[in-house]
């Protein structure tokens, strides 16, 4: 299916496809992705969600059998950051991703958020100093580790280390932010810390989030895709999805008849 | 095989038709105590409103526990949030049978004015529209709660007839006052039950459609 909003695009998935080798796991994807709004995707096991994020930062590419089709086109440059040409090391620093399961460095809480930021070269402590407190500041995490960020990332709570991993993506000042099932693992508190975060975050980023949690896809995004065997069955505003969807497939889903 | 959950929005369907014919039961046992004057059923619909707020306030609590424990979604949480309403207006409808009666009490105490041709008709009108329009709820029924609006308009209709013909009976006789503008409350209660029957009946449009309709123009519709 094909579809169009009125608001500004910060990315666009035109006639994407996706091999895994010779399986065929993304069909035709053609999808809008508002700019500083937060879209999620939803769908059974297996349909091909955590795929088309992986394309987002050209995950992918760290496998030779893959191979991609289509493009997906990031605004305002236009730019197709699927193409070969494109270097996919760069597009990881303008398009983060936080997993399901925290994932931490072995290494202090200040190194995990800096890493980035060395990895671009950036040499100045001041400028590493500044950039981590924004960041964790910008994942709600400072003030509860301020007086020990050379403590070990592993000394923190699950739902700390999850934030964690969402100041060491916001580190690099990304443009995209991928959320795959960030809260699967965190217990209601910690994740509904997550979920007011990426409210507050959209106000600068961009977020495409993948969850099995309809209500978590209801209460933090703006739009809302149901993918099924790999294609986009539906996608509309998220209020128009879980009042009244328009496919019976997304209804079955959503209301879990499905199967 | 259906589950716990449809099983539990079955039983809310049943429970709202069941409340549905004890509103239905009362208009018609309302008007009828007015129309044969007999003021022992009129205490009796009084006395049975009780049993019409009890289902109310059951109801209400099963949609909310629904809503807490089974964070209902899309068509389910439009078959919820329906019932919600389309309860209130049964329990209105229900409260103005109620008013009916109290009016039939006090009519059978006075002689006659006349005999009762337009209210049984509209009343007839009214109670129609409710069962369709419950009808409809329950089987999803977008075609038949559609046609039931257009009905709405006779009863409007009656009831500007029999407020008319009243006021005749006024001027000519001042006598006739107090038992003619009874009379017209009752005429106006059942104008209201239409009404009420009209809310339920564009609920299910949207329960059906997702779409609002209430406050359109008809042919918006
Ligand atoms: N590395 C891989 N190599 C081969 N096939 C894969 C690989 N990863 C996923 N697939 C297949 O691609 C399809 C889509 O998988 P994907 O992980 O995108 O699903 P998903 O929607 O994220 O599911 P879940 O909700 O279970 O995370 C599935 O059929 C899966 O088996
Ligand atoms: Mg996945």
């Amino acid at each position: 299916m094909t579809v169009t909003i009125s608001e500004d695009l910060k990315a666009e998935s035109k006639n994407l496809n996706f091999y895994y080798g010779a399986l065929h796991s993304l069909k035709n994807v053609n999808l809008p992705i508002a700019r500083r709004r937060v879209t999620a995707l939803i769908g059974p096991s297996g349909c091909g969600k955590t795929t088309f994020l992986r394309c987002f930062n050209r995950m992918h590419d760290l496998y030779p059998h893959n191979r991609y089709e289509g493009e997906i086109i990031i605004y305002p440059e236009k730019l197709n950051i699927i193409s070969p040409s494109v270097d996919p090391i760069e597009i990881r620093m303008q398009i983060s991703m936080v997993f399901q399961k925290p994932n931490p460095f072995p290494k202090s809480i200040y190194e995990n958020v800096a890493y980035g930021l060395r990895v671009r070269g950036v040499k100045k402590k001041g400028l590493i100093d500044e950039a981590v407190e924004k960041s964790l500041r910008g994942s709600a995490l400072w003030d509860e580790v301020k007086d020990r960020l050379n403590n070990s990332a592993f000394d923190l709570s699950g739902g700390q280390q999850q934030r964690l991993c969402i100041a060491r993506a916001l580190a690099t000042d990304p443009r995209i932010l991928l959320f795959d099932e960030p809260t699967s693992a965190l217990d209601p508190t910690a994740t509904s810390k997550i979920e007011e975060l990426i409210i507050e975050l959209k106000n600068e980023v961009t977020i495409i989030i993948v969850t099995h949690n309809m209500q978590q896809a209801a209460r933090v995004s703006d739009y809302t895709a149901f993918m099924y065997l790999g294609e986009i069955i539906e996608f509309d505003k998220t209020d128009k999805i879980f009042t009244a969807p328009s496919n019976k497939l997304t209804e079955e889903y959503i209301t879990g008849r499905f199967g | 095989m259906s589950t716990v959950f449809e099983k539990e929005l079955d039983a809310l369907k049943e429970k709202v038709l069941k409340l549905g014919s004890l509103v239905e039961k009362a208009i018609s046992d309302a008007v009828k105590s007015l129309v044969e004057r007999n003021s022992t059923l009129a205490a009796e619909t009084i006395d049975r409103d009780r049993i019409l707020n009890t289902l109310d306030v059951e109801i209400d609590e099963d949609c909310i526990r629904l809503i807490a424990l089974r964070q209902p979604r899309a068509g389910d949480l439009r078959l919820i949030t329906t019932a919600m309403k389309i309860t209130t207006d049964l329990e209105r409808a229900g409260d103005l049978s109620v008013d009916i009666a109290e009016r039939a009490l006090e009519l059978n105490e006075e002689p006659q004015l006349k005999p009762y041709i337009d209210i049984p008709r509209m009343a007839e009108i009214a109670q129609g529209m409710l069962r369709d329009s419950l009808d409809a709820f329950v089987k999803r029924d977008a075609a038949l709660a559609k046609e039931v609006l257009t009905r709405d308009d006779m009863v409007d209709q009656l009831n500007y007839q029999v407020f008319n013909e009243l006021l005749f009976f006024m001027i000519q006789d001042p006598r006739t006052v107090s038992r003619a503008v009874k009379i017209t409350y009752v005429s106006k209660y059942l104008e209201r039950i239409a009404d009420h029957a009209t809310n339920i009946a564009e609920m299910v449009v949207y329960l059906v459609e997702g779409k609002i309709i209430r406050h359109m123009l008809p042919d918006k519709i």
